[in-house]
């Protein structure tokens, strides 16, 4: 065979890849959907969720994912910021950053049973946050900091040298560079890191079942004051997310249409995450655009 | 400065961080931690405990019964749900927990539904789940490999069922479940499959059998009739006080009893007609 | 007077300079930060996942090659039963094989993304990727359940529990992770790389094939590596299709058993401080030794394979 021919059958193997994956996707969406959205109805996802009779909605889960996905985002993206920038651009290169890279990376094998565990021993225990928000999105920022954390670095890292070298030419110091050159020029890279991010937090279960609870005690939507115990912005209440409630239900839930209201939950997560994943991309290009000037992202 | 955002990501966290440990909620609230078999109920009743009484709240949490009584005894929760006795755990101190039985359940084998199978006598199910009986063809079914399916190890119901059937045979090395609703999941979908679960979980999608020629029933359960059942425990640490007292009588008042654990496919502690202990000995109750 | 204003001026740090210290402070103490993170988890393994050896006088290669697992009662010798290798078994088999399906499929996705047609890969592509990320585990075990494990009954025969669901489940797992990290591998690779192949009159897979590729092969093993770590931590997902029995897996469709899955499986219903407990804990600490040994085999492999860049 000649190279071109060689060309012509890989490049069609690729194109068959890419359509493969495509259609595992669309499967599983379809999948979701399909056997879920029959059961959403506007009742479903404003309700308040049943322990044992039939008819449940899904309405404090799904706040409380949303409260839980801000707040550990909030810890969690200064700090796997500071860290990747640290990484990638003050670290020195020898064998204890390697050692420190090789910690991280191996920090995000951990299964998430094992930091949910953690968290409900150092978080809920002994810094007495109990089971809350607050130390489920602290657990979930030790699931998540490895991943962001590298995220960052990757593409810090992958921004061209010849940038960081016109920002010294221009008298900036090394810092001003990395905040007004490097990072603007990396955004994109971060931050589909951070849309990779908010789409697990939105999906754990296991690390959030020994922290942020499994009951969701009824809110009180008319106070806002988050010191009183039933606000839904009280951070130290117990909260069960979305997932958490996908999970125990058909773990050990009784309730009459448990396989109904976790089809139901499951395609209403999978339209959130669907919805950051698009908002993200929107405004992440406007970010960037206003932060680089540039007329498309890179 | 376009360096601005950087500050303004850092700066709620750090806040938060710092609000967070000055923080006094208005309101009362007690935990309860453990059996994932007892969540249900429990939840149900904390609703309507909070319903009755506005700003106390009943935090239920599941996580296993070694969870809530290693918990309890520790002191970080209120209230430790189990489904086994406290002394049949290693490593619990029972002796400065108080027991509280708040309900009965049944725990009964179930096959796949296409199995035609109706009964069978307890041997023959210590001998499928010890693998000594391992095709129902032994037991006058079709040809088809038994498929046993086991909860993981420490697990209340599977404890139930061993002490009750197995009688001290070692179960063989099977799949195991860690969830009711898995276990269901599978001995439905799984032909040939065959499990045990508790009487609540019970729906169409599988089989329950009789044993013995009994059916699992809840008022076979009250008279002992059908052997397979326990006691589901809430424990406290010394005697309850204060919010979690008052939550305690109110799960043991009738309404929840009648009402809510009833209804659920639990039994009501107080329908039971006889007691049994630990070591298995039966007295009649009178009432 | 004056020379010693100017002397004062040049040797004060200047604002630069003072930005400058600020920067590394602040981002050396969100490293900080994480590596206390790290270090206390670690710590916290450590000390649970050793207490079975030194507390409890397990002896360590028992640990590792022991194929009953029984951690509540004690064999002939009055030994507690804790052998591990079917877990072990269990969790190198399923992340192994995960890896082998998920590697071509990854690289095939992005080098489609980067090299032939990076619009609709942008457009299509990535969105899918970062959707699969989304779905949780939960989710993933449930389609699991009720699509891959029937089957896998009616093509392979058994009862449908095992490795081989295991595989299939995971390999969609980790396919998005791979595939993003490889792609910013080869998004690493500079143009004139290709630039310069191509003018030599290769074609454009020959370029990809022997330069692409070769320049970026530490980027695609770290991220193979890293896919395989997630495999190995994986656990909602496995043990609903793994079948979860603590048996030496004996083919790909016979139910097993991974760390994961028996350390999930038994944590809510063992008491803090038992041996029980201190064994699962022993698990969770082979679970974090594991990834960094074979990040080590490979990465020493890595660096006989890359090419100089």
């Amino acid at each position: 065979m000649t190279p071109r021919k060689w060309d012509k059958v890989a490049t069609t193997m690729l194109y068959l890849i890419s359509g493969f994956i495509i259609v595992v996707l669309a499967f599983l969406l379809l999948y979701i959907l399909i056997s879920g959205l029959p059961h959403v109805t506007w009742k479903f996802i404003t309700g308040r969720s049943s322990s044992f009779a039939a008819g449940g909605g899904i309405g404090i889960q799904l706040f409380n994912s949303l409260y839980l996905l801000i707040l550990s985002m909030l810890i969690s993206i200064p700090l796997s910021l500071g860290a990747g920038i640290y990484l990638s651009e003050y670290a020195p290169k020898n064998w204890l950053t390697d050692l420190i890279r090789n910690m991280i990376e191996i920090l995000s094998s951990l299964p998430s049973v094992v930091v949910g565990l953690f968290g409900f021993l150092v978080f809920s225990i002994n810094m007495k946050l109990g089971f809350s928000i607050l130390s489920g999105a602290l657990a979930l920022t030790v699931f998540n900091l490895p991943l962001l954390t590298r995220k960052v670095e990757d593409s810090l890292q992958a921004v061209h040298y010849t940038q960081r070298e016109a920002g010294y030419a221009l008298g900036l110091s090394r810092w001003e560079t990395v905040t007004h050159v490097v990072v603007p020029a990396a955004l994109p890279g971060i931050l589909t890191g951070m849309i990779l991010g908010a789409g697990r937090v939105f999906g754990e279960a296991a690390a959030l079942i020994y922290t942020a609870g499994q009951s969701s005690p009824p809110l009180d939507f008319s106070n806002w004051n988050p010191t009183y115990i039933a606000s839904p912005l009280n951070p130290l209440r117990s909260a069960e997310t979305l997932a958490v409630h996908i999970w125990k239900i058909n773990s050990e839930g009784i309730i009459p249409d448990a396989s109904a209201v976790s089809a139901g939950s499951s395609a209403i997560l999978i339209l959130f995450v669907l919805l950051f994943n698009f908002a993200a991309r929107y405004f992440g290009n406007k970010l960037y655009r206003h932060l680089t000037g540039a007329r498309e992202r890179g | 400065m376009k360096k601005k955002w950087l500050y303004l990501l850092g700066l709620p966290a750090l806040t938060l961080m710092l609000t967070a440990c000055e923080f006094k909620q208005t309101g009362q609230s007690i935990t309860a931690v453990g059996s994932s078999a007892l969540q249900p109920l429990v939840e149900a009743a904390g609703d309507e405990f909070t319903k009755e009484n506005s700003g106390e709240f009943i935090n239920v949490q599941g996580g296993g019964s070694g969870t809530g009584l290693s918990q309890i005894q520790s002191g970080s929760v209120e209230i430790g749900n189990s489904d086994l006795y406290a002394s049949q755990k290693s490593g619990i101190d029972a002796s400065k927990l108080v027991d509280h039985k708040v309900a009965v359940v049944g725990v009964t084998p179930v096959i796949n539904p296409k199995l035609k199978l109706t009964n069978l006598s307890i041997a023959e199910l210590a001998k499928i789940f010890s693998g000594d009986i391992t095709n129902w063809q032994q037991l006058g079914g079709p040809d088809q490999t038994i498929v046993v399916i086991n909860r993981a190890q420490g697990s209340g119901t599977r404890d139930t069922f061993e002490r009750w059937v197995m009688k001290g045979q070692t179960s063989m090395q099977a799949q195991e479940q860690d969830s009711t609703g898995m276990v269901r999941q599978i001995v439905a979908s799984t032909p040939g499959a065959i499990s045990y679960m508790a009487f609540p979980y019970v729906d169409k999608t599988i089989k329950t059998i009789k044993v013995d020629g009994v059916s699992p029933t809840s008022a076979n359960v009250t008279t002992n009739k059908w052997q397979i059942w326990s006691y589901e425990h809430m424990y406290t640490n010394g005697q309850p006080t204060g919010l979690t007292k008052r939550f305690m009588a109110y799960v043991l008042s009738d309404k929840i009893q009648q009402k809510v654990v009833a209804e659920m496919g639990y039994i009501p502690v107080n329908d039971m007609k006889v007691s049994r202990t630990l070591k298995g000995k039966v007295a009649k109750i009178n009432s | 007077m004056k020379n010693d204003e100017i002397r004062a001026s040049l040797l004060k740090r200047s604002r630069a300079t003072k930005n400058e210290r600020f920067g590394k402070i602040l981002t050396g103490l969100c490293i900080a930060i994480i590596l206390t993170v790290v270090l206390a988890i670690f710590y916290f393994v450590a000390s649970k996942g050793l207490a079975t050896f030194f507390k409890d006088k397990v002896n360590l290669w028992k640990f590792l090659t022991g194929t009953v697992w029984n951690p509540g009662t004690t064999d002939a010798q009055g030994n507690p039963q804790v052998g591990a290798l079917p877990m072990i078994v269990g969790s190198f088999g399923v992340t192994f094989l995960a890896a082998i399906v998920a590697t071509p499929f990854a690289i095939g996705a992005a080098v489609f993304m980067t090299e032939i047609s990076p619009k609709v890969g942008k457009k299509v592509l990535q969105p899918v990727i970062e959707l699969l990320v989304g779905i949780p585990s939960v989710v993933y075990g449930f389609i699991g359940l009720s699509v891959v494990v029937p089957f896998v009954r009616r093509t392979f025969g058994g009862s449908g529990f095992g490795i081989l669901s295991g595989t299939f489940v995971l390999f969609v797992m980790i396919l998005p992770t791979v595939t993003s990290m490889t792609i910013d591998a080869l998004n690493a690779v500079p143009r004139n790389y290709r630039e310069a192949s191509l003018a030599l009159g290769a074609t454009r897979w020959q370029t990809i094939y022997k330069v692409v590729l070769r320049a970026s092969t530490s980027g695609i093993i770290t991220a193979v590596v890293f896919g395989m770590s997630r495999a190995f931590g994986e656990a909602l997902a496995v043990q609903m299709v793994i079948g979860n029995a603590m048996l030496l897996p004996s083919n790909l469709i016979s139910p097993a058993s991974t760390l994961t899955s028996v350390l999930t499986m038994g944590m809510g219903n063992s008491v803090m401080g038992t041996l029980s407990n201190n064994a699962l804990w022993s698990l969770a600490l082979l679970l974090l030794i594991m990834p960094l040994v074979f990040n080590l085999i490979i990465r020493r492999i890595a660096k006989k394979g890359a090419m100089h860049r």
